[in-house]
């Protein structure tokens, strides 16, 4: 007989109430579960990047956590980041304006992965920059437009 | 691809813990971070019957000072060792190792007790604790049992647990007086598994004649691999290129045994080892210096 758990987690400050299969990833449970696709699967071996988001205000690879795993915990994903459709947040803004991105998938584990390492390094350095971002894999842009995004995001933030 | 169906357990104490692991035994699988346990899930190249979930077990995440050790539960986020002032203080090798430990999305969830236990050779921390000469602690229901660093690793992603038994602590000794350290690895990126790293820490006497070295080697052979002959020969010896040279050639030629992989050779890494062994040498024979000689 399948094994059913209660999760009860809030995500972008919503609280929602599920039961699920604990063999179920964070990263399916948002997408399936809760609707919320803004959160991309690429590798789901936590290699990419592409399904990062904040756990209690941290970055995680959510393909690398059970989503019975998330019960009592706070998650935030590239939904909760705008305040509403005309206005993005800054970091989005600044992808926006330098055009850091071009397919888009990577696009927004590297906004969650970028949240934290912002707030912890207001002013980084583009050597920072560039191996904070080591961790999430583009395969368009070459990085070069995603780096000089977030040095505006970086000023944008301040 | 997605894990195959098991069982899941979350105990939220260490008893409760160590009961579910009797009870369910070698077709149990204790999740730490799961940083490694989870890939090898979804690849379906792990696949428990039963997951017990320690991280509901808080008595087992701490850093804390005991005299002159430090102890460390085994369920500590990489991410706290990475920045704790108790360990900056105690083990600035363990310190500087950190943030070559993957990435930070994987060292806000991955485990000090989690990566030892996986025991995989091209990891930063068993090197770390061979160095560092760190005691691990186990329990089981019935009781604990401490294991030196030497003797719990066994071999490839295999250590010296039993099947009824968690790693629960691990206590890292204060460094001798005039002790300097360094840890340095090459990596195709920032984060990656790293082609070859070393780990050394070399204690300097008042006069400056080496008392006692270690160096250990990552992705160097089937676990961490623990430098002895080359480390003898600085040993009494007043540290100069000559003898630095002789261990670099002893190390690269002789004590490891790397397998080579997509990124390179064999060849290739037995030359980094030689590479690295004089450099982090050097920068550890400095920092010992530093510390109050002369």
């Amino acid at each position: 007989m399948k094994q059913l758990c209660a999760v009860n987690v809030t995500v972008n400050g919503v609280s929602y109430q599920r039961e699920v299969e604990p063999r179920l990833l964070l990263s399916d449970f948002l997408r399936h579960e809760l609707n919320l696709t803004g959160t991309h699967v690429g590798c789901e071996h936590g290699v990419c990047g592409a399904c990062t988001i904040l756990f209690d205000g941290q970055s995680v690879r959510s393909c690398l956590i059970f989503a019975v795993q998330a019960d009592g915990h706070s998650v935030t994903t590239v939904e909760g980041l705008a305040k509403s459709v005309d206005q993005l947040h800054p970091l989005q803004q600044a992808f926006w304006e330098a055009h850091g991105l071009q397919c888009g998938y990577c696009t927004p584990g590297i906004l969650m992965t970028m949240i934290p390492f912002l707030e912890e390094n207001p002013n980084p350095t583009e050597m920072e920059i560039r191996q904070a971002l080591s961790g999430n894999l583009c395969r368009c842009t070459g990085y070069q437009h995603i780096v000089d995004a977030v040095k505006l995001a970086a000023e944008k933030m301040r | 691809m997605k894990p195959a169906p098991f069982e899941y357990h979350v105990p939220d104490s260490l008893e409760q813990a160590l009961a579910l692991l009797k009870e369910h035994g070698g077709d149990a699988k204790l999740l730490a971070g799961g940083q490694s346990l989870v890939p090898a899930m979804n690849f379906r190249v792990v696949q428990p019957g039963v997951l017990i979930d320690l991280n509901r077990v808080s008595e087992l995440a701490y850093v804390r000072q005991d005299g002159e050790n430090l102890r460390i539960g085994a369920m500590t986020r990489e991410r706290t060792l990475e920045i704790d002032p108790l360990v900056a203080k105690q083990s600035p090798l363990l310190e500087e190792a950190m943030p070559h430990v993957a990435h930070p999305q994987i060292r806000n969830r991955g485990t000090l007790g989690g990566s030892l236990a996986n025991a995989d050779p091209a990891a930063e921390l068993p090197v770390i604790m061979l160095a560092l000469g760190a005691r691990l602690k186990a329990r089981n229901v019935s009781g604990e049992r401490w294991m030196e660093a030497h003797d719990f690793f066994s071999g490839m992603f295999t250590t010296a647990l039993a099947p009824d038994e968690i790693l629960v602590e691990i206590e890292l000794p204060p460094d001798l007086p005039h002790t300097g350290w360094s840890f340095m690895e090459v990596a195709p990126r920032a984060g990656d598994y790293a082609l070859m790293g070393v780990a050394a820490q070399v204690t300097l006497d008042e006069n400056g004649r080496c008392r006692q070295a270690r160096l250990v080697y990552l992705n160097a052979g089937d676990g961490p691999v623990d430098a002895k002959e080359a480390a003898k020969i600085l040993g009494g010896e007043m540290p100069n290129d000559d003898v630095i040279e002789a261990m670099a050639e002893l190390v690269s030629r002789k004590e490891i045994n790397p397998f080579g992989n997509i990124h390179a050779s064999s060849d290739f890494q037995r030359h980094l080892a030689g590479v690295l062994t004089r450099k982090a040498l050097k920068q550890a024979i400095e920092r010992a210096g530093e510390d109050g000689l002369q």
